[in-house]
């Protein structure tokens, strides 16, 4: 309670300067990065949909600017954040149906989460490329 | 079942105790909304990914034909619906866990809200107003 007479001075997040950095850690912070970068990300894909129902002109506009190479590099960032962050969720299925919490799994769990987000970024890039022609 | 015996009598009410809701009046609720929103966005997510690759860089008509398509349209809309109602409460954990200050974490839930529902009541609009014709 705000009004309590003796306040007890608890540890608040983030801890992150207590811990000696591990992988499984790593990849939690990085589930977390990439969700915040997806929620500013949605900005983009709005902007998307209302220049499609605005105007050729606008339309053009985020076309010119998203197929710059700048663009290209943060619509390829979002793929990833978005990849990274879906399979990051699947992870945590995983754990509520209370699997993969060995040393072992879990180690196995966030190498599969970076390398298959890794390797579905470049495949949903190539198809995307190849269909744009 | 045997609970441990304590030398005072419990603080809830059996009401309270009831309804589970604890002192956030939420319960489990947004724990609960967290995980469907996430499977929802998993499968709406691959649908959402397939449109968005099939119109990289095609023209505004094109653009517009597809994202006119009832199917499409539907599953635009429900994209944008879980995925807002899963970030807002995704970003509202990491004000809580960040924001200490108690004036400052309110108006940042606040604005936490008020920008994931004009983020998805923007892009409903768009996809409505496009397939509605106008």
């Amino acid at each position: 309670m705000a009004d309590s007479p003796s306040r007890i001075e608890r540890p608040l997040s983030p801890h992150l300067s207590i811990y000696r950095p591990l992988f499984t850690m790593m990849m939690s912070i990085v589930h977390r990065i990439t969700g915040s970068a997806l929620y500013f990300g949605t900005v983009i894909l709005v902007w998307w949909l209302l220049a499609a129902a605005s105007s050729p002109g606008a339309y053009n506009l985020f076309s010119s600017i998203a197929g710059s190479w700048i663009g290209q590099l943060i619509l390829l960032g979002f793929t990833w954040a978005l990849i990274h962050h879906a399979l990051g969720g699947v992870r945590h299925f995983i754990w509520d149906f209370i699997h993969g919490f060995g040393a072992r799994e879990r180690e196995l769990l966030a190498k599969a989460t970076l390398a298959g987000s890794i390797a579905l970024t470049v495949i949903v890039w190539i198809i995307g490329l190849a269909l744009k022609g | 079942m045997s609970t441990p015996k304590t030398h005072h009598a419990p603080m809830r009410t059996p009401l309270g105790r009831v309804r589970g809701l604890g002192s956030a009046r939420s319960g489990t609720e947004h724990f609960f909304v967290q995980r469907l929103t996430g499977a929802a966005n998993l499968l709406l997510g691959i649908c959402f990914l397939v449109i968005v690759i099939s119109l990289a860089g095609s023209s505004y008509e094109a653009a517009r034909a597809t994202l006119g398509n009832p199917i499409v349209a539907v599953v635009i809309l429900l994209t944008l619906l879980s995925v807002t109602t899963h970030m807002r409460i995704g970003m509202q954990v990491v004000i809580e866990d960040y924001v200490h200050g108690e004036g400052l974490k309110v108006l940042c839930i606040v604005a936490n809200t008020f920008f994931t529902v004009a983020v998805g009541l923007a892009g409903a609009f768009a996809v409505l107003k496009i397939s509605l014709g106008g």
